[in-house]
């Protein structure tokens, strides 16, 4: 491989886990509390609420049930409104996170289903507030899970990212593409698709050690 | 003695997916102040129901529940929230916060009372103190045997000094002698810090061991209240009668032999007195089934004893026990 190539790959890692973490963290902003609040309002929970679940559920289920290519597609417009372009690595990160907000929100609302109910019930009775056994109760009991959790959204981001390189994309999908797909190039295409690998491997070990770490039981 | 809690025709009926079952019926009763007051009944009964209607977990369908004559329906998220403050609970799976330490747990109540953390710390230390954990406050809870997570849930009950300590099934899980020694802490907290404790358990070891008083409940009614040595002595509903005489693990050997029960109570349990009576009368009985306890030296509980044949032996054996100051009673077989 040229030295021009190798200066390529080095931009797209750089690129790739700029995306990444970019569109993981924003998806976190958001899909973490529409997670809790999914929670909190279904049946049976501490805020059960049962039309704004119905809302924030159909919503969620709809945008995950397309497929992340289609919303790529589909979100072009809104991308150049709020970035101004429509390709490049930046613009990259509007549908990666607005991709991976429901698959949060629905990873966060089942790693809060598996705290136990007794553990709620004790707040209650000591006369805590729904937002204080939200932050204090639930949230902690659930850390380990969510961290887990998160292991498996950041590596579904990258994975996405590299899909992002089709409308004109950065990072390693798109190195994959052009050399690969267009050119031929199978050195570059096998080096690239290694990578993503590895970085998908890395995402995974640190999340399960840092949820192992984490877990007290 | 002022009432802590008044029940007036409480009832509490579930809806699930159009099904009704009225867990609770008309169930009318009052807790004093200071008492250690036990709920008792088989599962299902609604024990746990009625518990939870007392800090209002569970919303009545009808009838009232004050708490110091405070109507608890009545009152606003934000009341309801104060009141719970002074009504502290412990569940049978103790339901301590597992990716947090042991001082964290115990903190708790004084935080969402807003205490400050140095306060804090410090009470739940020498809460921590009162139920023997004082060297594992820096541990997490899934280091701790059943005993000891238990005293946790106490500790942390404890913490913000309520008025009322509920306790749903709090020794089911644990082992006879730890059940123990956990009955002897309450029974402690509720002599040194005049906590008024409300006990249910379907064991009646418990209720003997620490209760003034005593509920049945059976299929959601209120059976029988009552002082524990009066329900032991004379129960009156079939619920407490099941509940205070087993039924008899020995055939008697005569199946038309006259059968008595004896009934004890405040009788110095280190007096022999089958031995006394085979020393004193030459007769001899059978026992068919023993259900004593000692209480502070103090015996009491009741015996099923199968008489001798003669109907002159059996008056010599009766007016026997009865001249010890034991209360006797005929069994009639068709209902043991
Ligand atoms: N949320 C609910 N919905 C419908 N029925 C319920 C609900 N909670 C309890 N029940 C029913 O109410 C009855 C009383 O339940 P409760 O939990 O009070 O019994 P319990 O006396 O505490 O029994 P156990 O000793 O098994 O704990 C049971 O028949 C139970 O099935
Ligand atoms: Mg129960």
């Amino acid at each position: 491989m040229s030295d021009y190539i190798i200066q390529t790959i080095q931009k797209g890692i750089l690129e790739t886990l700029e995306m990444t973490f970019f569109a993981s963290l924003l998806s976190y902003i958001i899909g973490l509390p529409l997670g809790v609040i999914l929670y909190v309002t279904s049946k049976g929970r501490l805020l059960e609420n049962r039309i704004v679940n119905l809302i924030l559920g159909t919503i969620v289920n709809i945008m995950r049930s397309l497929p992340f290519l289609i919303l790529l597609v589909l979100l072009i417009p809104f991308t150049r409104f709020v970035t101004g372009s429509s390709i490049g690595t930046v613009a990259s990160i509007v549908p990666l996170t607005v991709g991976a907000i429901p698959i949060v929100a629905r990873m966060v609302e089942a790693s809060l289903c598996e705290v136990q109910p007794g553990i709620i019930e004790a707040a209650n009775s000591m006369g805590a507030s729904p937002l204080y056994i939200i932050i204090h109760f639930i949230l902690p009991e659930a850390t380990p899970s969510l961290l887990q959790g998160a292991a498996i959204n950041v590596a579904t981001v990258l994975g996405y990212s590299a899909m992002a390189g089709v409308i004109g994309g950065g990072g390693l999908g798109a190195i994959a593409l052009q050399y690969g797909y267009y050119r031929y190039q199978k050195d570059v295409l096998w080096t690239t698709v290694a990578l993503l690998v590895i970085m998908v491997m890395l995402i995974q070990g640190i999340g399960g050690l840092l949820a192992k770490k984490k877990r007290k039981v | 003695m002022s009432n802590v809690f008044e029940l007036e025709h409480v009832y509490k009926t579930y809806k699930n997916d159009g099904k009704e079952f009225t867990a609770l019926k008309d169930v009318s009763l009052s807790i004093k102040e200071g008492e250690i007051f036990g709920i008792i009944g088989m599962s299902g009964a609604g024990k746990s129901t009625l518990v939870r209607t007392l800090n209002r977990l569970e919303e009545i369908s009808e009838g009232s529940v004050k708490y110091y004559d405070k109507e608890l329906k009545d009152l606003k998220a934000k009341e309801l929230r104060e009141v719970r403050h002074s009504i502290s609970m412990i569940f049978q799976s103790f339901n301590l916060l597992n990716q947090r330490t042991v001082i964290t747990n115990v903190e708790q109540p004084l935080r969402i009372a807003g205490v400050s953390r140095k306060e804090r710390k410090e009470k739940a230390r020498e809460m921590l103190k009162v139920v023997g954990l004082e060297d594992k406050e820096n541990s997490f809870p899934a280091r701790l045997s059943g005993g000891q997570k238990q005293r946790v849930a106490i500790a942390r009950a404890l913490a913000a000094s309520p008025k009322v300590l509920l306790c749903d099934e709090a020794t089911s899980a644990l082992d006879p002698k730890i059940t123990g020694e956990i009955l002897d802490l309450l029974k402690q907290i509720n002599e040194e810090r005049k906590i008024t404790i409300i006990i249910i358990t379907h064991e009646m070891s418990v209720i003997e061991k620490i209760c003034d008083r005593v509920a049945i409940i059976d299929d959601g009614e209120l059976a029988e209240v009552g002082e524990v040595k009066e329900v032991f002595r004379n129960p009156q509903s079939e619920a407490a009668k099941k509940l205070v005489f087993p039924s008899n693990p020995f055939d008697p050997s005569d199946p038309d032999g006259r059968l008595i029960r004896i009934v004890f109570d405040g009788l110095e349990a280190s007096e022999p007195f089958i031995a006394n009576l085979v020393e004193t009368t030459g007769q001899k009985v059978n026992i068919l089934s023993a259900n004593t306890r000692s209480v502070g030296g103090i015996g009491y509980g009741q015996m099923v004893l199968e008489l001798p044949k003669n109907k002159e032996d059996q008056d010599t054996v009766v007016s026997f026990f009865k001249n010890n100051g034991l209360s006797v009673s005929e069994v009639n077989r068709e209902h043991e």
